[in-house]
């Protein structure tokens, strides 16, 4: 169907029906995802997804550049939980390179993904509120993405896009200023999220509105590859920070909350519960921080300080191979996951001994699950297609990669 | 005491000619003004940049302080079109056509590297600028802008608008502008 | 990291109807990987979906690499079986100048987009796809991006040709 005809009229047999182009830009869709959908007076009869609008080809692009350089490129993968992608990058070269991490740093890299698991639920939350018509609570809850974001800027200096930390750990210790903003938000988002659950929890018009849209049988999510919060609001309690734990998450106690009937209500559900499990996971890790050194023994990836750069031969030479990308990996060939903001984010490294990746394969949750979608909204109305598809998350820059 | 009422400010009057009961000004000035402070933004926002517009439009920020919290998505009620992402070759033609069926006058405001000059993606599959596509007034940089960034290229904007001339759009100029972009 | 007897096991499991199949296996850093004849493939994912002591019915990823030294182009699939929470990973290597598979998305719905996307990227043809189009690039575009001989730069720009940091 041609982009500029927005509704076309066919008449098939004795049903009239009629196409509508929904997107590549969309007001309600958030992201720039294109569907054609068959319809049936307001009922979607079968729809026609288009994706690749924002393609930025980084798979090849990681080719082409040093380790060190490819953290600002998974920062774009998902740029709601951004630090859940740089930390799950460096963890992916740790583990092709062999090194030990300090304990300090695991802890406190728990703490940055945290925080990022919660800004990308409530990103998701709040949007599931605008696309039932409650702008209230986005409201609301952006105030509080604003004091993580004010945390990413004590710790790295950056907001969304932050490039947080260094192959090895970080690249300074957290500033008692950070330590402050941290607690701030842990003393402040806990009464506003339950206020935001206040808004919508038990909320009959908001209840009437996602219980039973949008659904998906825990089967089908599994053939499709679902992960993260999509699939355990299916009612699959399967999640990388427990089935396979890195950084330390062996050391927390929390719980994996699902779901029942994989509908909008029951994601929603599944990803509020999983910022509570968030805030007690950084409360542990804050109680439990171990002391010692905030990055791993990688000459190789951190930046020597400045006064040993001006006199020791070694920090110049590490110096200038880190800034100048010099630095050979091992060969080898490694899959590292962590538990993203949308599932299953992992990271497929086959390194030839050189500077740059051989090959570097994202798994990308929402790549993977997104082509459910015209199955999930089959039959159901316009309306409630917005919703499925804001409630599942889909995040145009993963999608696209 | 600082009432709401008392920290509210008026658009500053243009000069003119004032006396009881009447007014004389330019009408280009009077546009200007009314233009300005009701600017009508079309979000075209594609990735990272759409979620800092997004803190933008948020209470902390607040673009409603410039008269622009009237997002049309209809592009053709918008005055300003706000590019925020990677634009990909794939996207190219849809922007385009969203230019085209915005009524003059219009104005295009490109956030971010991407949207200013392909970014860090120099790749096959980016285009390198929308000002190879569509004229662009300001460029705001930042790899994502911060949303003062944003707001300070919005008033960049309103400067544009404030002070653009009445026939600015008619002119040959501008045409041939256009034409260039093959625009007609 | 999987127990010598579990890879035993899996080995044995496929070998009881495609013997032979297996040209080499072995443990990559933590992964169990088998790198196997790409006729059978697809039956034997099926095979190890189907059979109790295996049950691999999760597909974590599919992505294809190109080795333009040896001319071929490998398909990578990235099994998961979530309840024992085993994971291998199976290889195939196909001719780069025409490279063909079956298609996974009889066993796996997943494996409709992310054949798409190898298809996209490396020109492999999935014998059977419902849909084998181009996905994230634009229809007409005429190479596949990721084979390494083709440039990662868009082509048209003049401005960065700076002899130190140039291109």
């Amino acid at each position: 169907m041609m982009q500029n005809e927005p509704i076309a009229q066919v008449i098939e047999g004795e049903k009239q029906y009629s196409y509508l182009n929904l997107g590549p830009t969309h007001p309600a869709t958030h992201g720039i995802f294109q569907n054609v959908l068959k319809m049936d007076g307001e009922v979607i009869v079968e729809s026609t997804p288009t994706i690749g609008y924002i393609h930025r080809a980084f798979e090849k692009l990681a080719e082409r550049r040093p380790y060190n350089q490819i953290t600002p490129i998974t920062d774009r993968l998902n740029y709601c939980s951004a630090p859940i992608n740089n930390i799950g990058w460096h963890m992916a070269v740790e583990k092709l390179l062999g090194v030990e991490i300090p304990k300090r740093v695991q802890y406190l890299r728990v703490i940055i993904m945290e925080l990022a698991r919660i800004t990308d639920h409530l990103i998701c939350n709040a949007v599931i509120g605008v696309d039932t018509g409650a702008l209230t609570g986005f409201v609301y809850m952006f105030q509080q993405r604003e004091l993580v974001y004010e945390i990413y800027e004590e710790i790295c200096g950056a907001r969304l896009t932050s490039n947080i930390g260094r192959i090895g750990g970080f690249e300074r210790d957290f500033s008692p200023k950070a330590w402050e903003k941290i607690n701030r938000f842990l003393n402040e988002f806990p009464v506003v999220l339950k206020e935001f659950e206040g808004l919508l929890n038990r909320n009959r018009i908001f209840m009437d509105r996602t219980i039973g849209a949008g659904g998906i049988t825990a089967e089908k999510a599994l053939n499709y590859s679902f992960t993260g919060p999509n699939l355990r609001a299916a009612g699959v309690d399967y999640d990388v920070r427990v089935a396979n734990p890195y950084s330390s998450y062996e050391d927390f106690d929390f719980i994996i909350p699902i779901g029942k009937n994989g509908d909008v209500y029951d994601r929603f559900m599944v990803r509020q519960e999983e910022m509570w499990q968030s805030l007690s996971i950084i409360k542990q890790a804050i109680a439990k921080l171990p002391e010692g050194p905030f990055h791993g023994k990688v000459p190789e990836f951190y930046l020597p300080p400045k006064e040993e750069v001006y006199n020791d031969m070694e920090a110049l030479i590490y110096h200038f191979k880190i800034v100048m990308g010099e630095t050979d990996i091992p060969k080898g060939e490694v899959y590292h996951c962590v538990e993203g903001g949308n599932g299953e984010l992992g990271f497929y490294l086959i390194s030839d001994g050189g500077r740059t990746p051989f090959r570097l394969h994202f798994r990308r949750p929402c790549f993977i699950f997104y082509q459910a979608y015209p199955e999930m909204i089959k039959g159901s109305m316009l309306s409630d297609a917005i919703l499925t598809m804001s409630s599942m998350n889909v995040i145009a820059g993963e999608l696209d990669a | 005491m600082e009432t709401l009422a008392n920290t509210i400010s008026v658009g500053e009057k243009p000069e003119g000619y004032e006396g009881a009961g009447f007014f004389a000004t330019r009408l280009d000035k009077v546009v200007g003004l009314a233009r300005k402070n009701s600017i009508w933004p079309l979000p075209f926002a594609t990735s990272c940049c759409g979620i800092e517009f997004m803190a933008t439009m948020g209470a902390h920020y607040d673009l409603a302080r410039f008269g622009s919290e009237r997002l049309s998505f209809s592009p053709r009620q918008a005055d300003l079109l706000m590019v925020m992402g990677t634009i990909a070759k794939k996207m190219g033609p849809v922007l385009k056509q969203v230019y085209e069926q915005m009524a003059e006058p219009r104005w295009v405001l490109s956030v971010g590297a991407c949207a200013s000059s392909g970014g860090i993606f120099d790749t096959y599959s980016v285009l390198q600028g929308i000002d190879r596509i569509i004229p662009v007034d300001v460029y705001v940089p930042g790899c994502p802008p911060r949303p003062e960034q944003i707001i300070d290229g919005v008033m960049k904007i309103q400067h544009l608008v404030e002070t653009e001339s009445l026939r600015r759009r008619d002119s040959a100029e501008y045409k041939a502008l256009l034409n260039k972009y093959g625009i007609e | 990291m999987m127990e010598a007897a579990q890879q035993e096991k899996i080995v044995s499991v496929i070998n009881e109807k495609f013997e032979g199949e297996i040209i080499q296996s072995g443990v990559i850093k933590d992964f169990f990987t088998l790198i196997v004849k790409k006729d059978k493939v697809i039956d034997l994912i099926h095979h190890l979906y189907r059979h109790p002591d295996t049950k691999f019915q999760f597909l974590t990823t599919l992505c294809g690499i190109h080795y333009p030294d040896q001319n071929q182009i490998a398909v990578m699939y990235q099994l998961h079986n979530l309840v024992s929470n085993q994971r291998i990973r199976l290889k195939i290597f196909l001719s780069a100048d025409n490279p063909s598979v079956k298609t996974l998305t009889p066993v796996f719905a997943a494996a409709n987009w992310m054949e798409r996307e190898t298809y996209d990227f490396f020109g492999v043809n999935f014998e059977g796809h419902p849909n084998l189009k181009r996905i994230l690039n634009v229809d007409e575009m005429l190479i596949f991006p990721l084979r390494k001989e083709y440039p990662l730069e868009d082509q048209s720009r003049e401005d960065k040709n700076d002899l130190m940091f140039g291109r």
